[in-house]
């Protein structure tokens, strides 16, 4: 499907669900039941007992997210959906990254990490082990440097994302509305 | 009070209004079918899953109720794969028990074991793995509250053998809590009053009916909207019944072999009111073309379904009973402001033309070969009270096209899935669950040997019923697609008129076995089928092979270029020389 204005491009949504069994597959299987690729998914508790937050980012336009969040929203185990618009929210993301620095190299590795303030975790003879964290661009760009002196091995945990401002997902409103929608004539998950 | 799982279950599903399941048993279902024999819901042993699982949907259809189906673990669970699948995409509310090995060795490849709430997630509405006995009785409360409620659909409960045998003490939850389950089924009233406006716009309108209006119980609903408002209606595949098609304002089935009134209503129309519809290509055709100067009001339970194929100018998420009942009062209110419906005497001038000039059409000669609508529509004449059943194929589309349907949940078949090997085992449940009631399946001789052997279930459990075979030796449909799109190259569609002999095999199976093989035959032997009430009855009509389902638009062709009939396909060859096998 092309653009209509939309345009393809990464978007970040959070979904609250019921700590049960299988909901990751669910809601990983819907997404690759519509065709959508998964750029990163991040699952983990949140402050409420028996609710996790998965913080999902795909590229896609806006008109089969719309359908795929309305899919998600059925369900049953979910139970908030919202989009996250990359000015309105604070994302970061978390990476492991083990780099050849053997010589003269090592002060080279070291002094990017000292620019980037990320901290070095292990040390051998021919290796640094370095913790990034940070915006998922910032990650990006440390990662282009450290390329240049090999990666042996790199691990990252995907993007997380709370939206900016004082209220909680449970308070929000719904972002996504049916094509031609003109308001929020319909609420409440699941159908 | 201390019982085991398996006895909650029963207790759970008599509470639940459970009177009849559908299944077979197995090891890790046995100790499930113990008290089943001191438990007052029936249990009809089918002679495989598949039609047991139809037999479920069979029964949801034709009740209203939720449909039950049990099996054992591994290929048990695995047969209800499509029935399962079926009633995801045609919204039947059914529940599927079945045992699953002890949960100390789920995952270890044990005797018997396939992980079926992994196999069947996608064409479940929701499925549980129960893994303690005392959560047994709310995930069944939940299991029948998620397949009814909502858009209904399947709900699959898999309970491993130790969790039956476990001993719990019996509570009955009153409330269900699913956080993430609240379905909005009120119509919100600023959307219904833009939707009138549309309406009273409008100078070409059509209703739009889809089956959600059957599973909402709307019909009373629409009529008076339809006769109020003056707006002609179709009624789609799912929800022929839904609408009296004997009514002035009935247009009959929209679709790839729809009525041409009903096809080119929805192309010319000015505002298309979807009622419970989703817009399915079989409706749509090509879908840039569809409908290209209607506006849209699109009223459906499910929320995903608006938008997704159409644009909706006035999108309605709601119950249809809800949303039609006051789409009706908000209509009426605003008509009698104005002193009436709009002047739309032009439109349905027009209508009534199409529908008087290009009728569905067909030609019985007299010295045969039997016309599959002939006996179809002999059926009718002599079973207007019926409950039909159909296969998938062509017979499927002339039954639905040459049945006159006057009332909801008399028409059962699969849609969405097109499921062959639906209509026997439908049909039994469908007897079983509405025993006042002729029920007719109206199948296809490929159809009716996928699931036949419910037969025998028919007999021993003696659920009568009628089965129409529209014999034509051949997968017909598919025939009919190769004769057409395949330069008559026909690649394994015979079938055979003659093998099996299917008066014969009806016998062995315990029921009557009747043939017809001339048109004068047609009546003298359905009548005769009427006549037994206490077994069930095959009919084997022997028809012509080359009939074709007209009108058609070929799949992805624009609905503005409909076929009529075999005239326009062929014009300088004789559609009778094609070629038979
Ligand atoms: C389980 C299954 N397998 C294959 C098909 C594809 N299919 C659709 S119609 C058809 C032929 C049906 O033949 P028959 O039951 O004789 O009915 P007819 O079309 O001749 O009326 C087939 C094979 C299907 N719908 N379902």
């Amino acid at each position: 499907m092309n653009g209509n204005g939309n345009g393809r491009r990464l978007h970040t949504i959070s979904v609250l669900v019921e700590d049960k069994p299988g909901v990751l597959t669910r809601v990983a299987g819907l997404f690759a039941a519509r065709g959508f690729n998964i750029d990163s998914l991040a699952v983990g508790p949140t402050a409420e007992p028996g609710l996790s937050r998965m913080t999902i980012v795909v590229q896609v336009d806006r008109k089969p997210l719309e359908q795929v969040v309305k899919q998600l929203n059925k369900l049953i185990n979910v139970i908030k959906i919202v989009e996250l618009e990359p000015g309105e929210a604070v994302e970061r993301e978390l990476m492991l990254v083990k780099v050849r620095a053997e010589g003269e190299t090592r002060a080279r590795v070291l002094e990017i990490c000292d620019v980037f303030r990320v901290r070095v975790l292990d040390v051998t003879h021919k290796t640094l082990t370095i913790e990034g964290t940070g915006t998922p661009e910032k990650l990006q760009a440390l990662l282009e440097l450290l390329r240049d002196f090999g990666i042996v091995e790199l691990a990252r945990t995907g993007r997380i994302a709370l939206a900016r401002g004082d209220v909680g997902i449970r308070d929000r409103g719904r972002r996504l509305k049916a094509v031609g929608e003109r308001g929020p004539e319909w609420t409440g998950g699941g159908v | 009070m201390k019982v085991t799982g398996a006895q909650a279950l029963f207790m759970a599903l008599e509470r639940e209004g459970v009177d009849v399941v559908f299944g077979i048993p197995g090891g890790a279902i046995l100790p499930a079918y113990d008290p089943l024999i001191d438990s007052k819901v029936r249990h009809v042993l089918c002679r495989h899953e598949q039609g047991a699982g139809h037999a479920a949907e069979g029964y949801a259809w034709a009740t209203g109720k939720v449909g039950v189906a049990m099996a054992t673990s591994g290929p048990g669970g695995c047969n209800l794969v499509t029935p399962l699948a079926d009633a995801k995409m045609d919204s039947v509310p059914i529940v599927a028990i079945t045992g699953q090995v002890p949960t100390p060795v789920v995952g270890n490849d044990a005797f018997q074991e396939a992980d079926i709430t992994g196999i069947t997630m996608p064409i479940t509405k929701h499925n549980f793995l129960v893994k303690d006995a005392n959560e047994l009785v709310e995930t069944i409360r939940a299991a029948f509250h998620i397949a009814r409620t909502g858009r209904p659909g399947p709900v699959l409960v898999d309970i491993p053998k130790d969790v039956q045998l476990q001993e719990i003490t019996w509570r009955w939850p009153e409330e269900v809590d699913l956080p993430g389950y609240k379905p909005t089924t009120k119509g919100n009233l600023k959307q219904v009053r833009e939707a009138v406006k549309l309406i009273l716009a409008s100078e070409r309108p059509v209703l739009y009916v889809g089956g959600g209006v059957i599973k909402a119980d709307a019909a009373k609903e629409l009529y008076r909207l339809a006769v109020d408002g003056r707006l002609p209606v179709v009624t789609t595949l799912m929800a022929r019944g839904a609408f009296p098609d004997d009514h002035e304002l009935a247009l009959g089935m929209p679709g790839m072999h729809g009525c041409y009134a009903a096809v080119t209503a929805m192309q010319k129309a000015d505002l298309l009111v979807a009622l419970g519809a989703r817009f399915d290509d079989r409706v749509t055709g090509q879908l840039a073309t569809f409908a290209p100067e209607a506006k849209v009001i699109h009223v459906d339970i499910d929320p995903a379904e608006i938008g997704k194929n159409r644009a909706a100018d006035v999108p309605i998420v709601g119950d249809a009973k809800d949303v039609i009942a006051k789409l009706h009062t908000e209509l009426k209110r605003r008509q009698e402001e104005l002193g009436g419906p709009p002047d739309r005497s032009a439109w349905l001038a027009t209508l009534e033309r199409w529908k008087r000039e290009h009728p569905l059409r067909y030609e019985q000669p007299a010295d045969g070969p039997i016309k599959p609508q002939f006996a179809i529509q002999r059926l009718y004449e002599h079973a207007k009270d019926a409950i039909v059943v159909s296969g998938v194929g062509q017979h499927q589309m002339w039954a639905s096209q040459f049945w006159r349907f006057s009332e909801p949940r008399t028409w059962i078949n699969s849609g969405g899935l097109g499921t062959k090997g639906f209509a026997v085992p439908a049909a039994l449940g469908a007897a079983a669950g509405r025993p006042d009631r002729r029920v007719i399946a109206i199948d296809g001789d490929g159809c009716f040997q996928m699931t036949a052997q419910e037969l025998a279930t028919s007999t021993t459990e003696k659920i009568p019923f009628i089965t129409a075979i529209i014999n034509n030796a051949h997968l017909g449909m598919v025939r009919q697609w190769q004769e057409l799109f395949y330069e008559e190259r026909y690649s394994q569609v015979y079938l055979s008129h003659e093998v099996p002999d299917y008066a014969k095999l009806a016998e062995a199976y315990g029921c009557v076995g009747l043939r017809a093989e001339h048109p004068e035959d047609v009546d003298a032997v359905i009548e005769k089928a009427l006549s037994i009430t206490d077994r069930s009855v095959v009919i084997d009509f022997r028809c012509d092979p080359r009939e074709m389902v007209f009108p058609m638009v070929p799949a992805g062709a624009s609905n503005d270029d409909i076929i009529l009939g075999p005239e326009q396909i062929k014009p300088t060859k004789d559609p009778s020389e094609a070629p038979v096998a």
